[in-house]
């Protein structure tokens, strides 16, 4: 076990996406418990570097492994297949139309209601996305496939933070 | 073992001997400072048994200075030289400060925080809080006859970078050892999770006299887990009081005249707000240069002009919910602290969001300061009843800025600390030989609207087409929330790394001039001080290197662990001198020589995390 270990090996989990959340936040627990800097308070600046170098790594484990979205992509990236969404923004045609129609809908959306309606469409598709990708990475073992989808899966997930965003606006002033 | 035997009479470092830690509320209106005794955490008092002091500070001609109480009644007579909520000016530069024309001070503007003339000349906010902390530092010293260990701060779950370098800062010129800031809300649930035993989530609804912040926290077994934190750094019950002042003037037709006026008019819309807590109606009286002026004012009256305030702290509620992505009916309890949630409006606008009463049955002005306390206690390795662990975040974005004055967000809010997060920049022209890294803290999309941090320059990148260069800035929040940014161009390894100190950058001279005029020295020497907190953090390593040879010993072989031993024995043959260098000097060796040992034994603490586990699931 060392800093270079991979997240799942640090965390003791199996190398797949479907992950029991409650087993990832007791096992974070635990490891901080032992890493935390605040163990090492008065042992020393070198102590303290580690701890909090170690504590960091542990973070950095948890937030991605406890996010289906980034757990997904990880495991992509671990197998060779990057996500690199910068360069790579080819997608079906037929998920483009639907970004847009979803655009479309938070555009016109005027009141509450309608944005509810419409977080609820997308975070439905957001479940059906992320059922493929545990097929695609835990069945198949099809990565570059599981990483076009985690690609779809960021395009939804900024939408549905859109869409929060108006709700929260909607939200503080009324 | 052998070790005890050689050092001296006197300065034999017991492991087993209690080492005073203390927790401090350092308040906006009033602060307090608490310590674990006999296994319960108490409020120390004064000697008249007074346990809160007031946060004001009075400068008097010819260098004395009063501090608390006597201060505070001062106020009126010598407002100028008398400041009070110093806390609101932490970190804060004159256009940071809501309402400054409507306090009595004279300012001076400073780019980064300002500064208030007074009768003995300009003063920075981070030495009107010094002289606080030193007189609680005394208070603590005086109770348990002996020096401190070290303390925990509190600051505000909301403030930002540079608000908690200034506290931290604050915190070292008093003389304190800063084992933690922690934030105001993790300490109170600290103090309540612990005494009621609760499990599950809570939230934590801290109005102060000038900060405003909310919580969402899970407690399981003795890990205080922080889901979500928000607020606002500039909102509490002076504003209560100044909107009362304004609405009485608006009533009365009256105006103030000068800083007199301006005081006596805070402290009677104060005396009528606490009045209101418990009657229906109370009345406004405050003596004025043209005249006194009195009215007569409801409840009801008191929450219309008010109301505004309260809808502001439930905003950030309703943020902090939707952060933690929670649905209000997934609170427990809602923990009430703050002097000014006593305000029942306050009280029943949390009732009615949260949908059930919230918990009142501790101290709103002592709550802070006593899970401070058991925080310090805990750090300082006093207690013997079972682990505390703090998981806190990061209350407010961090970025850069980048082409066009927007923000790239590297750190997100909410991210739990201690983190380090990185981000690749290129350079935007042919040839470019440096990068400007401005950064910035905020959740807003410009540079302008979010708060300036740190401004440094990655220079001596080889010129390269524009777009060629991969520069990796990474920036490291302790696990104190305190930032530290640092780039590194990648194809040619050119570094560039600063501790953000926030822009008004308390240079070392400026601290080495503070401490010599200040407080804490006027009486004791300089060198003398010196020497003694030399031994301090002398005995400070003895100990931990004691205590870690003890646990770990097994991991080192003869000549490694003879080398530490070795290092040992020199720093106790040097502890009894007077020479504060050659003690620093030895102490450093011992911390350079035990640091192969401590990678060892943080390896052995991490895989000993994992076989534990292993035993639970067999």
């Amino acid at each position: 076990m060392n800093l270079q270990s991979t997240d799942f090996e640090l965390f003791e989990l199996p190398e797949q996406f479907g992950q029991d959340r409650a087993v990832i936040d007791a096992r974070w627990k635990d490891l901080q418990r032992q890493a935390h800097p605040d163990k090492f308070v008065a042992q020393g600046g070198a102590a303290q570097r580690l701890a909090m170098q170690w504590s960091v790594r542990i973070n950095e484990a948890y937030a991605r492994l406890k996010d289906p979205l980034k757990r997904a992509a990880y495991l992509c990236e671990l197998h060779g297949a990057p996500i690199q969404a910068e360069n790579n923004t080819a997608m079906p045609a037929a998920f483009l139309m639907q970004q847009m129609q979803w655009r479309e809908a938070l555009e016109e959306a005027a009141e509450g209601a309608q944005l509810e309606a419409l977080g609820d469409e997308v975070a439905q598709a957001r479940r059906a996305a992320l059922e493929q990708c545990q097929q695609l990475l835990d069945q198949a073992h099809n990565y570059p496939g599981a990483a076009q989808q985690v690609r779809a899966l960021m395009f939804i997930e900024r939408f549905s933070r859109d869409v929060h965003d108006r709700l929260d606006r909607i939200a503080d002033h009324g | 073992m052998a070790l005890l035997q050689i050092s001296e009479p006197g300065q034999t470092p017991n492991p087993h001997q209690r080492r005073v830690a203390v927790g401090i509320d350092l308040g906006t209106t009033h602060s307090l400072v608490a310590s674990v005794r006999h296994g319960v955490a108490e409020c120390l008092p004064d000697a008249q048994g007074r346990v809160i002091l007031p946060s004001v500070v009075r400068y008097l001609a010819g260098g004395g200075r009063q501090i608390g109480h006597d201060a505070q009644a001062a106020q009126a007579s010598d407002p100028e030289n008398t400041i009070a909520s110093v806390k609101r000016f932490m970190g804060r530069s004159l256009k940071d400060v809501q309402g400054a024309a409507k306090l009595p001070y004279r300012f001076v503007d400073h780019a980064g925080m300002l500064g208030i003339e007074t009768v003995v000349g300009e003063k920075s906010p981070v030495e009107v809080s010094a002289e606080i902390l030193a007189t609680l530092r005394y208070r603590a010293e005086d109770t348990f006859s002996d020096d401190l260990y070290g303390a925990v701060v509190t600051v505000p779950a909301y403030f930002d970078d540079a608000q908690r370098q200034a506290t931290k800062d604050a915190a070292k010129l008093a003389g304190l050892n800063v084992l933690r800031l922690i934030n105001e809300p993790t300490a109170a649930a600290i103090a309540y999770g612990l005494d009621n035993a609760s499990e599950g989530v809570y939230a934590v609804y801290d109005l102060g006299g000038g900060t405003f912040d909310i919580s969402i926290l899970r407690l399981t077994r003795g890990v205080f887990e922080v889901i979500a934190t928000g607020g606002d750094s500039a909102l509490g019950g002076d504003d209560y009081d100044h909107a009362l002042a304004d609405w009485v003037l608006a009533q009365t037709g009256r105006t103030v005249m000068d800083a007199t006026d301006k005081t006596a008019l805070k402290v009677a819309a104060r005396r009528c707000k606490e009045a209101l807590s418990d009657a229906a109606s109370a009345r406004f009286e405050a003596m004025l240069g043209d005249g006194a002026l009195t009215l007569e004012l409801t409840v009801a009256q008191f929450e219309a002009c008010t109301a505004s305030l309260t809808a502001r702290t439930l905003v950030a509620v309703r943020r902090a919910l939707r952060d933690a992505q929670l649905d209000v009916a997934e609170v427990q309890g809602v923990v009430m602290v703050g002097g000014s949630t006593r305000m029942p409006q306050v009280q029943q606008a949390v009732a009615k969001l949260f949908g059930k009463a919230p918990l009142n049955n501790l101290n709103p002005d002592e709550v802070v300061a006593l899970g401070a306390a058991i925080s310090a206690n805990q750090l300082a390795g006093n207690s013997t009843n079972g682990e505390l662990l703090l998981l806190d975040v990061i209350p407010l974005s961090l970025g850069l800025e980048t082409m066009g004055g927007l923000v790239e967000r590297i750190v997100p809010r909410n991210q739990t600390i201690p983190t380090a997060m990185a981000q690749d920049f290129t350079t935007f022209k042919d040839g470019q030989t440096a990068l400007a890294v401005h950064v910035v803290q905020g959740e807003r999309d410009l540079v302008a609207d979010c708060r300036s941090l740190a401004r440094f320059e990655l220079r001596g990148i080889p010129p390269m087409a524009a777009g060629a260069a991969r520069i990796r800035v990474t920036f490291t929040v302790d696990a104190d929330g305190l930032l530290n940014v640092s780039a590194l161009e990648q194809i040619s390894g050119v570094h560039a790394q600063i501790d953000v100190k926030p822009s008004y950058g308390l240079a070392d001279e400026q601290i080495a001039r503070m401490l010599q005029e200040s407080f804490t020295t006027a009486e004791a020497d300089m060198q003398a001080r010196a020497v003694v907190e030399a031994r301090v953090d002398a005995e400070r390593m003895l100990l931990a290197t004691h205590s870690a040879l003890e646990a770990d010993g097994d991991l080192l072989d003869e000549s490694e662990r003879a080398a530490i031993d070795q290092r040992m024995v020199a720093v106790l043959q040097v502890m009894g001198t007077e020479d504060a260098s050659l003690i620093e000097a030895t102490t450093k060796l011992l911390a350079q020589g035990t640091e192969a040992f401590a990678a060892l034994r943080m390896n052995r603490g991490i895989q000993q995390a994992l076989a534990g586990k292993n035993i639970e699931t067999v």
